[in-house]
C-alpha cells in the first residue's frame, strides 16, 4: 500500500534521508525506531507529503507522491498523523476539532460529521469531553482526541510521531491502550516510538533508522530477540535504550 | 501665570445656526470617519500582506516586503502629500477622488505595513506543528489559514492592534495637512479666530483621549468575547 523507492531528501548540504527503500502493506503494523536526529520523524512526514523528498519515489495507495498532478489535501485527508504535541487547535472545542476537516475536506454534513466524531470520541473514551476546550484536557485526553480526530477521517493508514513522548508518565498508558487496540483490529499503522516494551507488544515489524539510512527493517523476533543478527549500530542503540527501561 | 477661561466664545454663531461647538462636532466626526475607513483599509490590507508575508511562496513574500518597507519607510505626512500632489500627476483619475478619500487611503497604507509587520508575527508564533496538524487533515492553503491559524493568530496580535487602531486616530490630524475639517484643523483655525488657544486644545485633547481610549475599552471587550478557556496560544 506504500512503497519507498530510493528516497533520499536534504536541507542545505544534510542529507536526512539516504537512499530509503522499504514497503508498508496492508494491515501492517510498523514501530520505527533510532537515535534522534536519524531522521524517523521526517521519514514518516513523507508518506503524507509534510516533508518533500528531492528523489526517489514514494506511492500511497497506487497514488504518486511527488507527480505534480497529485491532489495533495486529499491524499492527506486519508492518512491520519498523529503528533508528539497532539496539535488540537485550541481555539475549537473537541468535537469541532473532530469535525472540521470531515466538514470542510471529505464533504459530510455537520450531522453526519458529529455522528462520526462521537463514535470515535467514544472509542477513545472521551465522550463526556466533547465540549470541552483542548486547554482544559490533560496531555493524554488530547492524544486520544487528536487519535479521534484522526480515525474520523477513515484513514488507510495512522501515523504516530512519538505519541506519548510529550506525556507525563501516568498518562502515557491510556494512549498506548488505545494505539494498541487500534492494531489488533487491523489498523494498518507506522508508529515511531521510544517505548521499547509497547514496541514488543505492538508489532511483528521494526525498522531502526541510523543517519537518515534505514538500517534494519526486520521481524520483531529477530529485532528484540536475536541481537546478534543485527548491525553494531541497532546493537547499540538497543542495549542503551533496555538498559534504561 | 494667570488665566481666565472663557467657554462662551463655543456658542457664538460662525454663520447661520453653526456655532464653534457644532464645528467642533463635526470635526470630530470627520476625525472618527478618517480613523474609521482608515483602520478598515489598513486591517484588511495589512492582513493580506501579512498573511503573504508567511506562505511559502517567494513571489507572494517579496511582494509582502516590498509593500510593508514602502509604507513604513516614509514619514506619514509625506505620503499625505505624496497622495496629494505627486501620485495624480501620474494617475489623473485620483484627482476626482475626495480629499477624504485620499487621507483614509493614505493613513490606511501607512498603517497597514504596521498591521501587516503584526499579522506576519502572530502566524509565525504558531508551531509549525500546528500548520502540519491542518495540512495532515487535508486542509488546503485556504482553509489551513481561514479555520486554523488565523483565528489563533488574531486572538495573539489584539493587544497590538489595539495600539495600531488608536494610532490612527492620533494619526488622524495629519488631515490638516490638505485641508480636511477634523479636529486639529478646527483647532488652528478656530484658535485663529478667536484667539481661544488654551480652551480649544484642551477641549480636542479631551476629545482624542476619548477617541482613542474607546477603542481600546471595545477592543478590551471583543478580547474578553473570544477568549478561549485555559488556553495560551504560543508554543516553544
Amino acid at each position: 500500500m506504500i512503497e519507498f523507492k530510493n528516497v533520499s531528501k536534504w536541507y542545505g548540504n544534510f542529507q536526512v534521508l539516504n537512499n530509503c527503500t522499504f514497503s508498508i502493506q496492508k494491515g501492517d503494523v510498523v514501530v520505527i525506531c533510532g537515535p534522534s536526529g536519524s531522521g524517523k520523524s521526517t521519514l514518516v512526514k513523507t508518506i503524507n507529503a509534510l516533508e518533500s523528498i528531492q528523489q526517489g519515489e514514494i506511492i500511497v495507495d497506487g497514488i504518486k507522491l511527488n507527480d505534480p498532478q497529485t491532489n495533495l489535501p486529499q491524499l492527506r485527508a486519508r492518512v491520519g498523523m498523529v503528533f508528539q504535541n497532539f496539535e488540537l487547535f485550541p481555539h475549537l472545542n473537541v468535537i469541532e476539532n473532530l469535525t472540521l476537516a470531515q466538514i470542510k475536506v471529505l464533504g459530510r454534513s455537520k450531522d453526519q460529521a458529529i455522528t462520526y466524531g462521537l463514535k470515535y470520541l467514544e472509542r477513545v473514551g472521551l465522550l463526556s469531553q466533547k465540549d470541552k476546550f483542548p486547554g482544559q484536557l490533560s496531555g493524554g485526553q488530547q492524544q486520544r482526541v487528536a487519535i479521534a480526530r484522526a480515525l474520523s477521517m477513515d484513514p488507510i493508514i495512522m501515523l504516530f510521531d512519538e505519541p506519548t513522548s510529550a506525556l507525563d508518565p501516568e498518562m502515557v498508558g491510556e494512549v498506548l491502550d488505545v494505539i494498541v487496540k487500534l492494531a489488533k483490529e487491523g489498523m494498518t499503522m507506522c508508529v515511531i516510538t521510544h517505548e521499547m516494551s509497547f514496541a514488543k507488544n505492538l508489532s511483528k515489524r521494526v525498522i531502526f533508522m541510523d543517519e537518515g539510512k534505514i538500517v534494519e527493517d526486520c521481524s520483531k523476533d529477530k529485532f528484540f530477540g536475536n541481537p546478534d543478527l543485527l548491525s553494531a549500530r541497532a546493537k547499540e542503540f538497543l542495549s542503551k535504550i533496555l538498559r534504561n527501561n | 501665570m494667570h488665566y481666565t477661561f472663557n467657554w462662551s466664545f463655543f456658542f457664538k454663531s460662525i454663520g447661520g445656526k453653526e456655532t464653534y461647538l457644532t464645528w467642533l462636532v463635526t470635526a470630530w466626526e470627520w476625525t472618527l470617519t478618517i480613523s474609521f475607513f482608515g483602520f478598515l483599509v489598513a486591517f484588511i490590507l495589512g492582513a493580506i500582506v501579512g498573511i503573504f508575508r508567511t506562505t511559502n511562496n517567494k513571489y507572494l513574500v517579496t511582494f509582502g516586503n516590498i509593500w510593508t518597507e514602502i509604507f513604513r519607510n516614509i514619514p506619514l505626512l509625506v505620503q499625505i502629500f505624496l497622495w496629494y500632489h505627486v501620485i495624480p500627476h501620474f494617475i489623473p483619475i485620483i484627482n476626482k477622488a475626495p480629499r477624504i478619500v485620499l487621507v483614509v487611503m493614505a493613513i490606511g497604507l501607512f498603517t497597514s505595513s504596521r498591521v501587516s509587520e503584526n499579522f506576519k508575527s502572530g502566524i509565525q508564533s504558531l508551531s509549525i506543528a500546528q500548520k502540519h496538524a491542518g495540512l495532515a487533515l487535508g486542509l488546503n492553503t485556504l482553509q489551513l489559514y481561514w479555520y486554523a491559524l488565523l483565528p489563533q493568530a488574531i486572538r495573539i496580535i489584539i493587544p497590538t492592534l489595539t495600539s495600531e487602531a488608536m494610532n490612527i486616530i492620533k494619526n488622524s490630524s495629519v488631515a490638516f495637512a490638505i485641508s480636511i475639517a477634523e479636529l486639529t484643523m478646527f483647532a488652528m483655525q478656530a484658535q485663529e479666530e478667536t484667539a481661544r488657544g488654551i480652551e480649544i486644545y484642551l477641549v480636542v485633547s479631551v476629545l482624542y483621549f476619548i477617541s482613542a481610549f474607546a477603542v481600546n475599552l471595545i477592543s478590551q471587550f471583543i478580547e474578553h468575547k473570544i477568549k478561549i478557556p485555559n488556553q495560551t496560544f504560543v508554543k516553544q
